[in-house]
């Protein structure tokens, strides 16, 4: 894709905390990530995980726990998170990944209970008021995330903001190299004719099982990150709804789209924090989203775009 | 810790009455994925909706008819409601699932997945997510009846029997009449039966109807043992999306032997072990896709 675009898309994400609220720009970057990271199973392997969400709490938890009780620095917390859901990640795609279609569905949403089920029940999460006033730390020992400037005014995490910038754009240029690379073209030879990329030699199961792996692990460096944000790991990170969200955000963007997620990622959050007065009429907002999506445009918006610009965005 | 045999049957027989539920709607999953090729995620919604069209005919029906005294009964509702839902249920598959039988049938899961959104965020609006109870049980169904190892209520008998009568009934009318032939011939091979003369479309259309009618009809069997909550859809689904990739959906008796063993498992487990009775059918889960990945009574693709 064009150069001057990712230059100036950069540039707005380095400005973006001086226009709007940071917390809510770090929001929007990890569900980014964790659509991003989500849609390398449905957009580029052609797998659908119900159970995302697993991934994305279970590295909240994982990190807000050793950060807050086990004093990790915030850079260590992340990367355990990741490691933790890439373990999982592992765990689950041996456990499915000989299953295809709906049955890699059902069987991932129903795994992704038994993940929820323990969040309920452990005593280190916390139950239902989940993991509260995880510390933001010192990056590297050295630099408090936790400092607010103030600015003209307003009161700006930038210490804690450049951190979450920073894992997002490694992550997500990490998601783009896999997508680009030969890697990445036997996963969408998988998507689209599996019979033949296992006819010309490819060990299919494999690559898919390192796919799903990929694509946990990232998802777990959203959760983890997005458990600093907030300084909080909830049932509400490893719930069935968050699985259903980030689809969603992956659908209305686009799927098999490098920039779709992101955008779909920006139009949820918005959408919800916008809608979060008029209480459960949230989920209704939502569930139709969903239909009209599947009926009217199934390729996303950003996918849409690309299809009247005739190039891949 | 000491295990009365007792303790054990009764838990052996709760577990039974949860498994005739996960037999209906895991036997209904399996009839309109036969059909559509379509896993329908809004089921869990549809029974809950089952439930709901009961309650309110019990409480709100009359007073809405200008007649206050009046309550649609239980008995109406076990015919009512699953009439409701299956028109419903035409309805969804018309207007919108006939439009994605040529796509990728993921779509269908998320279009169902954003129905059970719809319906269940509209019921929570209104009502209490604790549930509320249902009071219309009939007279001659309250009580309990000595079953000779133990009392036990007898409503919740009842359910067990009208469950497995049901269930039963599907499985003869697909497995052995003539109707049931076309069925099984459409999800062989539907152009063929078309050709034939016989209408596909239609077929498929009932077929959905029916589908989700036996998940209203679950509804209704349990609005009075368990309180009607507008989330009562969302804890079921995910476990009878386990019980189907247990069994498999290949066959009707196979999922209807997978739902009643599991719910007697998590009944068994209730007793043994009471902190995995939540979790153990999905454990059962990853135990049969270590050793048959198809399900017990799939079949390898």
């Amino acid at each position: 894709m064009n150069r001057t675009l990712w230059v100036v898309l950069f540039f707005l994400g380095l400005a973006a905390p001086f226009v709007a609220y940071p917390v809510f720009v770090m929001q929007l970057l990890c569900f980014a990530l964790f659509a991003s990271a989500f849609n390398l199973m449905i957009g580029y392997t052609g797998l659908l995980s119900f159970g995302h969400a697993a991934f994305f709490g279970g590295a909240a938890y994982v990190t807000g726990y050793l950060v807050k009780n086990a004093g990790l620095t915030p850079e260590v917390g992340v990367l355990v998170g990741t490691l933790a859901a890439g373990l999982m990640g592992l765990i689950f795609g041996i456990l499915t990944i000989r299953r295809q279609g709906i049955y890699f569905a059902m069987i991932t949403l129903a795994l992704a209970q038994v993940v929820f089920f323990i969040a309920l029940k452990s005593p280190f999460t916390g139950g239902e008021d989940g993991l509260q006033d995880v510390p933001r730390g010192m990056l590297f020992g050295l630099i408090n995330l936790g400092h607010t400037y103030h600015i003209a005014g307003r009161p700006l995490e930038l210490n804690l903001y450049y951190f979450v910038f920073g894992i997002f754009c490694a992550g997500f240029w990490l998601l783009y190299r896999t997508i680009n690379s030969p890697f990445g073209q036997v996963l969408k030879a998988i998507r689209e004719n599996e019979p033949r990329a296992i006819s010309l030699g490819y060990k299919v199961e494999r690559v898919k099982l390192l796919a799903f792996v990929l694509s946990a692990a990232l998802t777990g460096t959203a959760g983890a990150t997005k458990s600093l944000v907030f300084q909080l790991a909830s049932l509400t990170d490893v719930s069935w709804h968050m699985s259903g969200d980030v689809i969603l955000m992956t659908l209305l963007g686009g799927m098999g789209t490098v920039l779709g997620p992101v955008a779909g990622a920006f139009t949820v959050i918005t959408l919800h924090s916008k809608l979060s007065s008029i209480g459960s009429w949230v989920t209704v907002v939502i569930g139709v989203i969903f239909v009209v999506c599947v009926l009217t445009f199934r390729r996303g918006f950003i996918g849409e775009l690309a299809r009247l610009l005739k190039r891949s965005l | 810790m000491h295990l009365s045999s007792q303790m054990v049957m009764a838990q052996m027989m709760l577990g039974l009455n949860n498994g005739a539920f996960y037999a209906i709607l895991s036997l209904g999953l399996a009839v309109i994925f036969g059909q559509l090729n379509i896993i329908n995620f809004a089921h869990g919604a549809l029974y809950m909706l089952g439930a709901f069209v009961a309650l309110l005919g019990y409480t709100k029906l009359g007073p809405l008819l200008g007649m206050p005294g009046f309550h649609m009964n239980y008995w109406a509702a076990l015919i009512v409601a699953p009439l409701v839902v299956g028109l419903l249920g035409v309805l969804i598959e018309r207007t919108m699932l006939k439009h994605l039988y040529k796509v990728d049938n993921l779509y269908g899961l998320l279009l169902t997945f954003g129905i059970a959104l719809i319906l269940q965020g509209v019921f929570t609006n209104y009502f209490n997510v604790s549930g509320t109870s249902y009071n219309g049980m009939p007279e001659i169904l309250r009580g309990a009846v000595d079953l000779g190892f133990m009392m036990f209520p007898t409503y919740r008998l009842w359910s067990i029997v009208i469950s497995l009568v049901v269930c039963f009934a599907t499985w003869f009318v697909i497995e052995r009449t003539k109707l049931g032939s076309y069925l099984r011939a459409g999800t062989e091979n539907p152009s063929m039966v078309q050709a034939f003369g016989v209408n596909v479309p239609l077929m498929i259309t009932l077929t959905y109807g029916f589908g989700v009618g036996l998940a209203a009809f679950a509804g209704v069997v349990a609005a009075p043992i368990y309180s009607v909550s507008p989330i009562m859809g969302e804890e079921m689904i995910i476990t009878v999306f386990a019980v189907v990739v247990i069994g498999g959906m290949g066959s009707i008796m196979g999922s209807i032997i997978t739902g009643l063993s599991l719910g007697m498992l998590e009944g068994l487990t209730k007793v043994i072990y009471p902190p995995a009775a939540n979790t153990v059918i999905f454990f059962m889960m990853i135990l049969v896709l270590l050793i048959k990945p198809a399900g017990l009574f799939g079949k390898d693709q």
